[in-house]
């Protein structure tokens, strides 16, 4: 909360003191001419590093590539942080909305958080760009028709990993899922895959979040299941204590595979590739996957916090503040800011195209689709650089990738 | 296969151990604590923070300096002690005579610094450190495969403890410090400096805090939160213990960590919580805690 009202308070210092050195009837156009987009994420915890300032980053390099200021359009943004709390989320989005006359919540990791983002938005006829939650509920039964769910979802994780996993002979699975909407959506998708493939799932662990930190007791119990796969059904710091602990626990050295089902590039960069190397994961972006993301990541590393560089979720912010913008310069500041559901509609009606993601569409559910990467982890010795970690195994394309569209239960497309 | 309540006894046998090695952590971490708030009554919040930077020094050491676990062990704890004399020295000192609540406020903020400082340079995904290779491999006891490095950590910490309880109750610099406690006008007056004493005790309490987080590196992940995460257990541990009981604090660290291994076989989703209960029970029955006196 403190960073936020600094941030908040920072930001309206310095654009009191912008507006102070213009000319009244300047300002007053400028401020009629002003979107303003609310960065929700967690700046300070566990999945600080998957999204947080980097994310920040991106937008603001999204807000420079997309050359709107030169039409006129001004983008002001604000950033804060919901400490994985739904409670903090949802005041921080209420006061935004209510008081601070933000546009655009964006990124919001953590599902539980972004389930709470998801009604007030819709309530207040405002724009949700989700790019770091992963709960497929958001295009399906909780589906709103102001939100757009950009990078990744549970469905497309299980589909992807899941299946891999399965059809390498992992049909007995254990579950070590953290304890909230996001772990119990991907458990749910993931048993779905498993059970349709003639798996079966042995049984699963609920670990508290957050604030775990040792799994060795979770991993124990799964071991002494004799799955053959552990699914891990949790992210970011989870993810890499749970991978740390089970090498240690020599769990993989017996035959049991892990299933890293939400691994992101920074925790494959903490855990290192001697730990690492073999996991196979499941994202929508790499920075090294083709010219045009290397030619973003160039652009945008150098404001990357702690030389880190950019994730799917990351990524995905610039994608989705990129067509946000697009829309605005076409429909003009006043008629976006008008009706979130209007806003969004035009943008749905349009394809997506940027250097992060490449092209893209956005389905009437609010899902944003696109290819979708299975990578495994190099070796130690086939790393030939810096951060230089996956080799693509698979591509899927969009189509077969995410949840039917008529599987989601998602009242904006019953027929 | 046997089975206790529906669990078979295997995996009730592992998780026993298991309990015993985060009480381990527990037992190091509430000693420091304990050390702390029986000589100087400063209820230390930093301890978190002081934990972390052991693991990072641990891992700062290693990769600009190339100096490996072993050093590490004694190095850090010197180096984050010294910080913490110097923590003492400029700020501490001065709260001796004010209410306790000053001490855990300036603590808890000069944490929250260090965190945020940390948070910034490192990220919060934190930094690889390996097992030392002395100690990998791991031993089959039959109904579970238990690492060498953890039972490494659980026989060092019980050194540790014994060592700093035996310091404290069976040596002259102990008998001093206890004094020192009781009045430190009269230790004074028979010629000991009470202020370097109490700078120095304050020190050795981080110095276990930072000793902690050293062992601690392998195993967690290396990043700035991962003593918040710790600490607020490892309060409750003192509490139940009894403020300022170094044997309760070691006792209770050890049977906490046991109870919270064993409410991860029953009840996962608890396992978080369970020590706060019991802390909330032990506070009805008996406010001092379990060794405190009233």
């Amino acid at each position: 909360m403190s960073q936020f009202h600094r941030r908040a308070l920072l930001g309206g210092a310095a654009a009191t003191a912008a507006f102070g050195a213009l000319p009244a009837h300047v300002a007053r156009a400028q401020a009629a001419n002003t979107v303003k987009i609310g960065i929700l994420n967690d700046q300070s915890g566990l999945y600080r590093d998957v999204n947080g300032p980097g994310s920040v980053a991106c937008v603001r390099q999204a807000i420079q590539d997309s050359g709107v200021a030169a039409r006129g359009v001004n983008v002001e943004v604000v950033v804060g942080d919901h400490q994985n709390r739904p409670d903090v989320g949802s005041t921080i989005t209420r006061q935004w909305i209510d008081r601070d006359n933000v546009d655009v919540i964006l990124d919001v990791p953590t599902s539980s958080v972004a389930l709470a983002v998801n009604t007030i938005v819709r309530e207040r006829n405002k724009i949700f760009l989700n790019s770091s939650a992963a709960t497929s509920d958001l295009t399906g039964a909780q589906c709103s028709p102001n939100t757009i769910h950009w990078t990744y979802d549970t469905y497309m994780l299980a589909k992807s990993t899941g299946g891999a996993m399965v059809r390498a002979g992992g049909d007995t699975w254990f579950f070590i899922t953290a304890d909230y909407a996001f772990g119990h959506a991907l458990e749910r998708d993931t048993s779905g895959f498993v059970r349709a493939a003639g798996g079966r799932v042995l049984g699963q662990v609920r670990t508290p979040f957050p604030g775990t930190t040792d799994f060795s007791s979770f991993l124990v119990q799964a071991q002494s299941s004799r799955a053959k796969v552990i699914g891990l059904a949790n992210a970011g710091g989870d993810t890499i204590n749970s991978i740390k602990q089970a090498a240690e626990f020599g769990v993989t050295r017996r035959g049991t595979k892990l299933a890293a089902l939400l691994m992101f590039i920074s925790d494959v960069h903490s855990l290192g590739l001697e730990t690492a190397q073999g996991l196979v994961c499941t994202e929508s972006f790499y920075w090294d996957l083709n010219d045009r993301t290397r030619a973003f990541t160039q652009r945008v590393l150098p404001s990357m916090p702690g030389g880190l560089r950019p994730g799917m979720g990351q990524a995905g912010c610039y994608s989705a503040i990129m067509h946000y913008l697009k829309t605005v310069a076409e429909m003009g500041v006043p008629a976006a800011r008008a009706s979130g559901v209007d806003t969004v509609n035009r943008m749905k009606a349009q394809p997506t195209n940027d250097d992060a993601m490449g092209e893209g569409t956005i389905r009437p559910d609010g899902r944003r689709m696109q290819p979708v990467y299975l990578f495994e982890v190099k070796t130690p010795a086939e790393s030939r650089g810096a951060w230089d970690y996956y080799k693509l195994l698979q591509t899927t394309p969009a189509a077969e990738a995410f949840r039917p569209v008529g599987e989601g239960n998602c009242a904006l497309v019953r027929s | 296969m046997d089975e206790i309540f529906g669990i078979p006894a295997p995996l009730l046998f592992g998780q026993l151990l298991l309990g015993l090695i985060n009480g381990a952590f527990y037992a190091l971490l509430s000693l420091g604590l304990a050390v702390i708030f029986g000589m100087l009554n400063v209820i230390n919040f930093t301890h978190g923070a002081q934990f972390m930077m052991g693991a990072f020094v641990a891992w700062m050491l290693l990769h600009y300096l190339g100096i490996g676990y072993w050093w590490a062990l004694l190095l850090a704890p010197l180096i984050v002690g010294f910080t913490g004399v110097v923590i003492e020295k400029t700020m501490i000192s001065r709260l001796y005579k004010l209410d306790h609540l000053y001490g855990l406020l300036l603590t808890f903020g000069v944490g929250l610094i260090i965190e945020g400082l940390f948070r910034n340079q490192y990220g919060s995904s934190g930094m690889p450190y390996r097992i030392p290779p002395e100690l990998q491999g791991a031993w089959d006891l039959g109904f579970m495969f238990m690492p060498v490095y953890r039972g490494w950590v659980v026989i060092v910490a019980i050194v540790m403890c014994l060592a700093t309880w035996l310091v404290i109750e069976k040596t002259k610099l102990g008998s001093y410090l206890r004094a020192a406690t009781e009045n430190p006008a009269l230790v004074q007056a028979f010629g000991i400096n009470v202020p370097r004493m109490m700078t120095l005790t304050y020190g050795a309490g981080v110095a276990l805090a930072a000793f902690a987080g050293v062992l601690a590196a392998p195993i967690y992940s290396v990043n700035p939160q991962m003593g918040a995460n710790l600490i607020i257990i490892v309060f409750a541990v003192v509490v139940i213990g009894g403020m300022g009981s170094i044997l309760g604090s070691v006792v209770t660290g050890f049977g906490l960590g046991v109870i919270e291994g064993f409410t991860r076989v029953f009840y996962p989703e608890a396992s978080a919580t369970v020590i706060f209960v019991v802390m909330a029970i032990v506070l009805l029955l008996r406010p001092a805690g379990l060794f405190g006196r009233a």
